[in-house]
């Protein structure tokens, strides 16, 4: 049983990896820039759920004398704008499910960063070598997140999610097995759910539509696909803005798992740039297989069982895979040929 | 000048007095005056000038000539701090030993981690190191606490053996760091009217160092060795042709950064007896990696310039808080006042790590020879004018300025 919850435990921290490892490679296979700023965009995701939350708790305080608090003076009540306009209960199911919402609040948010960046700052670093764009992505990356800490300051902000997914569903009662044995936060499997959702989507985009047909072409012969008279880079922007906003939606769902604060875009990245290696520099499906294989193998090196056997390996385990691949596979494991091999 | 030639006896010249006089020029302001806070020339600072100089020196051997672009330098920085603590736990409480011990054990390390990550290079290189780095920092924190103390950090304490020295004073206390019998917090003190100067001795062993250090990387840079460095950077395929082997070179550059950098965690232990896994984190070789870009890879002085400015801006214009700018700006009416601090207060004081992203993000766009770049192109702005305005006066052209036929 103990396997389960494990490989359990692991499919959600894999699919914020995977999530985060598809942007990296989507914008290395399109634009051929190393993305250090890529953590960055998940962290402002992860903000956007907060922002919209502190949004819908704008609150407006009435003086109520018909209550009145300890020391007798009128208490003062506040309400919520949103449970003014849409009536109590509406409204505060509203904010009760501010997280969720935040999705369509960041979709745009995120596209038009991601715009920003592209055309304000990456153009121009497209012919530059690689260690140029990896420091001033990584320049840029700081000042993000100064900026978000700027106006949110550096501790965690709690942001939880809607009412209905808290508490854990237990898998053992639902497969006829003891009760109380496999449990699982709802919000977890929520965030699987979504993340399998994700990928679904970008794989659909990139596989079923014309625009998708061009990029896939472009990712494979940019060359080619600009003398056919078809505007590449225009669309390769795009598709900056699509990575943009699959990081910032990884964030908004991961802002209930764990509190936002202003370098976890940093925590993820080290971790999302190794998963990106493991499975292959610009290939899509690598960087998913990957993305679960690792936080699964990582959730399994924090069992007791392996613990005891080999202490530590919980927190190596991820860069132990990623050294021995890179040095046996230096096309981690789905990487097409003559992708940034040297 | 020791095998230097004269453009290079200069800068090291003028290296040798700017370091000497470090307690002096570092303290413009007299004591207790309102800009006092300004001065930089207290020993804990000046010592951290000097020390990150040498990490960052190391790492331009190792960037800035191989355009090897290591993410997980400070890797060998933590492994040097631990040995010599370990050192004066276990010998004695001179620094030589521990500073010895130091830079052979992260020589030693980086051999290993050398040998392994420079059989790839870009990118994967840069996440090699990574990996490797954030393994020691994760294994310093959990199963090697035995030796690294995990998170209070490896510290001395009062019934560590040191063979060679005393376990303690004679008042029950820890002993301090001593260089043959001169203690490392000693100094002089020196007051020139209301100015206060402190000699502080710690600083001037890493003064010291750090000359010998930076003496050497001139060498370095000078010699065929340093020649072999800079043609596998511009182009290691022409090399691989030409019938030469890379790998040796690079590594022994690799080897020798980490040795540098095993020093400066050395020195460090020297100065503060304490060593912490935090050292290691990517977060620090961040930092180096920042200081060097920032001050100029690839030339001399360029490290030790960004290291310098880095460690003021961290430790001096973060203290600039609101009330200080109030004060500034107290001659402006109260409207505008209000609205500049407004407009400035993000960027200084705690916002301090903003305005180094601003300028390392401009320095890497615009100047990629950092502030050494900088400075040159506007000398050689100066230049220009003052030529055109001889050319002017004489009315004749300079032949070489014409265009090459």
């Amino acid at each position: 049983m103990d396997i389960f919850i494990q490989i359990l435990n692991g499919l959600d921290k894999g699919a914020a990896y995977a999530l985060i490892a598809l942007g990296l490679t989507l914008i290395f296979g399109t634009l051929g820039v190393v993305n250090f700023a890529h953590g960055a965009l998940f962290m402002i995701g992860a903000f956007c759920a907060v922002t919209l939350a502190k949004i819908l708790n704008f609150s407006f305080v009435v003086i109520d004398p018909s209550q009145k608090d300890f020391l007798g003076n009128p208490l003062k009540v506040q309400t919520p704008y949103v449970e003014a306009w849409f009536g109590p209960e509406i409204g505060a199911s509203i904010i009760d499910w501010s997280v969720p919402l935040a999705i369509l609040f960041a979709i745009p948010v995120m596209v038009a960063v991601g715009f920003i960046m592209e055309r304000g700052l990456i153009k121009h670093f497209y012919k530059r070598a690689h260690a140029d764009q990896i420091l001033v992505t990584f320049g840029l990356a700081i000042v993000l997140q100064e900026i978000i800490k700027y106006f949110y300051g550096a501790n965690p902000i709690p942001t939880p999610a809607p009412d209905v997914f808290k508490g854990s569903f237990d898998f053992g009662a639902a497969l006829g097995l003891d009760p109380n044995v496999v449990i699982y936060p709802y919000w977890r499997l929520v965030y699987f759910g979504f993340s399998a959702i994700i990928i679904a989507g970008v794989f659909g985009f990139l596989q079923f539509t014309t625009f998708g047909m061009v990029v896939r072409a472009g990712m494979a012969d940019r060359e080619t696909v600009g003398l056919l008279g078809i505007n590449i880079d225009k669309r390769f922007t795009i598709m900056f803005g699509v990575a943009a906003a699959v990081a910032g939606l990884a964030g908004v769902m991961y802002a209930p798992i764990n509190s936002p604060n202003y370098h976890m875009g940093m925590d993820f990245l080290v971790l999302s740039f190794v998963v990106v290696v493991v499975g292959g520099m610009g290939s899509l499906p690598g960087a998913v297989a990957a993305g679960f294989l690792l936080g699964i193998l990582e959730s399994f090196a924090s069992m007791n069982q392996i613990k005891s056997l080999l202490p530590g390996i919980d927190q190596i385990i991820i860069y132990l895979v990623a050294i021995a691949i890179l040095l046996t596979r230096p096309r981690g494991l789905m990487g097409r040929k003559g992708v940034m091999e040297e | 000048m020791l095998g230097l030639n004269q453009k290079d006896a200069r800068l090291m010249l003028i290296v040798l007095v700017l370091t000497i006089l470090a307690p002096i020029i570092l303290n413009p302001f007299p004591a207790g005056s309102e800009l006092a806070q300004f001065n930089a020339g207290y020993p804990d600072l000046m010592q951290r000038f000097v020390i990150f100089g040498i990490f960052a020196i190391g790492f331009n051997i190792l960037f800035g000539l191989t355009g090897y672009l290591s993410f997980g330098h400070a890797a060998f920085l933590g492994v040097g701090s631990y040995a010599g603590v370990w050192m004066m736990k276990l010998l004695t409480m001179n620094v030589l030993p521990a500073i010895l011990i130091s830079v052979v054990v992260a020589g030693l390390f980086s051999v290993l981690i050398g040998y392994i990550s420079l059989r790839r290079s870009g990118i994967y290189f840069s996440i090699l190191t990574l990996a490797f780095a954030q393994m020691s920092f994760s294994l310093a924190y959990s199963v090697f606490t035995p030796i690294t103390n995990g998170e209070t950090g490896l510290q001395l304490s009062l019934n560590d053996p040191r063979v060679l020295g005393i376990s303690q004073t004679a008042d029950g206390s820890i002993p301090v760091t001593h260089f043959f019998g001169i203690e490392m917090r000693d100094g002089l003190e020196m007051s020139v009217g209301s100015w206060l100067f402190t000699f502080n001795f710690g600083y001037y062993l890493s003064a010291v160092i750090m000359l010998i250090a930076f003496y050497l990387a001139i060498r370095i840079f000078r010699s065929p060795f340093g020649m072999m460095l800079r043609a596998v950077k511009s182009n290691q395929q022409r090399l691989n042709y030409t019938g030469l082997n890379p790998k040796p070179y690079t590594l022994a550059a690799f080897v020798i950064s980490g040795m540098y950098a095993g020093l400066a965690g050395g020195l460090m232990v020297a100065m503060d007896p304490l060593a912490g896994a935090e050292r290691m984190q990517w977060t620090a070789s961040g930092e180096v990696v920042l200081m060097t870009i920032l001050g100029g890879a690839g030339t001399l002085i360029g490290p030790i310039l960004g290291a310098g400015m880095i460690k003021y801006f961290e430790n001096i214009f973060s203290k600039i808080n609101e009330t200080i700018l109030h004060q500034w700006f107290q001659w402006l009416p109260d409207g505008l006042e209000d609205l500049i601090v407004a407009l400035i207060y993000p960027f200084i004081g705690k916002g301090w790590h903003l305005t180094l992203g601003i300028v390392f993000m401009l320095v890497v766009i615009f100047l990629p020879g950092g502030l050494v770049e900088g400075g040159q192109r506007i000398g050689a702005l100066f230049n220009r004018k003052k030529r055109a305005a001889e050319d002017a006066k004489s009315g004749s052209t300079d032949p070489k300025s014409t265009p090459a036929e």
